[in-house]
């Protein structure tokens, strides 16, 4: 569904961010993306919907180039929904509000069936009575779960998540991460960049760990954690996974 | 000093002063507000927009009212729109603007090289993760910018652009020089008719005092609601 072919990019002239970079996954696939801070896999996933140019290589969703000029970006990005690790709910507006904008806007619902998505969609992350609230009003956790919901609104096709819990205090993690086990089992299509290897082992596919802008190992779950190719990998793991 | 004073010439000149003079200032003073704030607004997007003219054009126009008194702005339009409005209409002869009409034309222009700069900041000082939010929902970047990113910069922005206002509420009464009756130009008048121009003089500056510091202790008011909002 979502193919990433020897994708490089550049931070002004010198400093390369991404480096030959190639995968792939499939509809219904939960891929992990991680690795150590700098090494370029949030701005890999940034590139999947185009919220950060590219300037080699090509990334297709369900055939459709995102680095086309000629395609309708806007439209491309309705389909693919994701969630940042700050949140990103829109401060002056309601949840609910939140929830019914883009579905409105961009989708061209009527308020009636918008409102009624909404909150089957709250309810489905447990924050139905929170609708009229504003999103200072609630916790991190709360937030981070309406911004799901906001996404999935939208029906997406594939979900990103960009450090989807690095944000959060530690007894909010899990709230988040139940309803994002919770997606990966209804078959929903998933990249997520997240040191949560719990996480990984419990619902990811594959693993695709990155270092310095490259994609160093792209195995599946059980390869990755039984005994990672790389040293840089290893190294890696046995770090997270010490304490 | 004040043995000398014919009070009486003022309360004579109440419905003048206000009815006229007042409603002028006060409407004019409204309707660049918002006039200013639109054209300011679009200002500011267009120097944030990243195209290199139209920030170039944009930033050329703000640095041109900011760096011109507003005297002689009010002055310069007063005597040219008519020709102005000759050229772009193509009539045989320079067209009659109004007095009101060319003062409101005057001060919106004028106004909105100040709101951009307000409104400027107030949009840099969203996140950049709001637009990105707003984009990764399928927005196009005019929606983002009205439902998103504009709302927002407004609402952080409003004492300031309010402040703004109660300065252009002080400035307006520099259309005096073209000979419009608003607040000052009516004092002036009847003072002038009189011979009682200290105490006309004294009584306008006494309202307009009293109506900026009433609006300035508003401003402030609204700020603390808005902070804790926030």
């Amino acid at each position: 569904m979502i193919e990433i072919k020897h994708v490089s990019k550049w931070y002004g002239a010198s400093f390369q961010a991404l480096n030959d970079c190639t995968t792939a996954v499939a509809r219904g696939e939960v891929v992990v993306v991680c690795g150590p801070s700098g090494s370029g896999k949030s701005t890999l996933i940034k590139c999947v919907n185009a919220l950060e140019p590219f300037q080699k290589g090509e990334i297709t969703i369900e055939g459709i180039s995102v680095g086309d000029p000629k395609t309708n970006l806007p439209k491309l990005r309705a389909r693919v929904g994701m969630v940042f690790q700050h949140f990103e709910l829109f401060p002056h507006l309601r949840i609910i509000d939140n929830l019914c904008l883009a579905q409105e806007k961009v989708l061209g619902r009527p308020h009636d069936e918008a409102v009624a998505k909404a909150m089957k969609l709250l309810d489905r992350v447990g924050l139905k009575e929170h609708a009229t609230k504003f999103p200072a009003e609630l916790s991190g956790g709360q937030q981070q779960r309406v911004a799901i919901a906001r996404a999935l609104a939208m029906d997406p096709i594939a979900m990103l998540f960009d450090e989807p819990t690095s944000a959060l205090d530690p007894e909010m993690i899990s709230e988040v991460l139940d309803v994002m086990v919770d997606l990966a089992r209804d078959g929903m299509t998933i990249m997520v960049v997240t040191h949560e290897m719990g996480f990984a082992s419990k619902v990811a596919h594959r693993v695709i760990f990155m270092d310095r802008g490259e994609i160093v190992e792209d195995a599946p779950k059980t390869d990755f954690f039984g005994k990672p190719r790389s040293d840089r990998a290893q190294k890696f793991l046995s770090k997270i996974l010490s304490h | 000093m004040f043995a000398n004073f014919d009070f009486d010439v003022i309360r004579r000149a109440l419905p003048y002063l206000f009815l006229d003079g007042m409603a002028f200032t006060l409407t004019l003073t409204a309707l660049s507000a918002v006039g200013g704030i639109i054209f300011g607004t679009l200002i500011a997007l267009m120097r944030l927009s990243g195209q290199k003219l139209l920030g170039r054009i944009a930033g050329l126009y703000v640095d041109l009212m900011r760096s011109l008194p507003l005297v002689l702005v009010i002055f310069w339009f007063y005597f040219l729109v008519p020709y102005i409005g000759q050229w772009l209409t193509g009539a045989s002869r320079p067209i009659k603007v109004g007095a009101f009409a060319s003062s409101l034309i005057t001060f919106i222009m004028f106004e909105a090289a100040y709101f951009s700069e307000i409104m400027r900041a107030g949009i840099q000082s969203i996140s950049k993760g709001q637009p990105a939010a707003a984009s990764a929902l399928g927005l196009t970047y005019g929606q983002s910018m009205r439902y998103v990113v504009l709302p927002q910069a407004f609402r952080n922005m409003l004492p300031v652009l309010l402040t703004q206002t109660i300065v252009l509420f002080q400035d307006t009464s520099l259309v005096y020089v073209v000979s419009i009756p608003d607040f000052l130009g009516a004092a002036s008048i009847v003072g002038q008719r009189d011979g009682r121009l200290v105490e006309m003089y004294l009584f306008a500056a006494l309202v307009y005092f009293t109506i900026s510091c009433v609006a300035s202790f508003g401003v402030r008011q609204l700020q603390a609601r808005i902070a804790i909002v926030r």
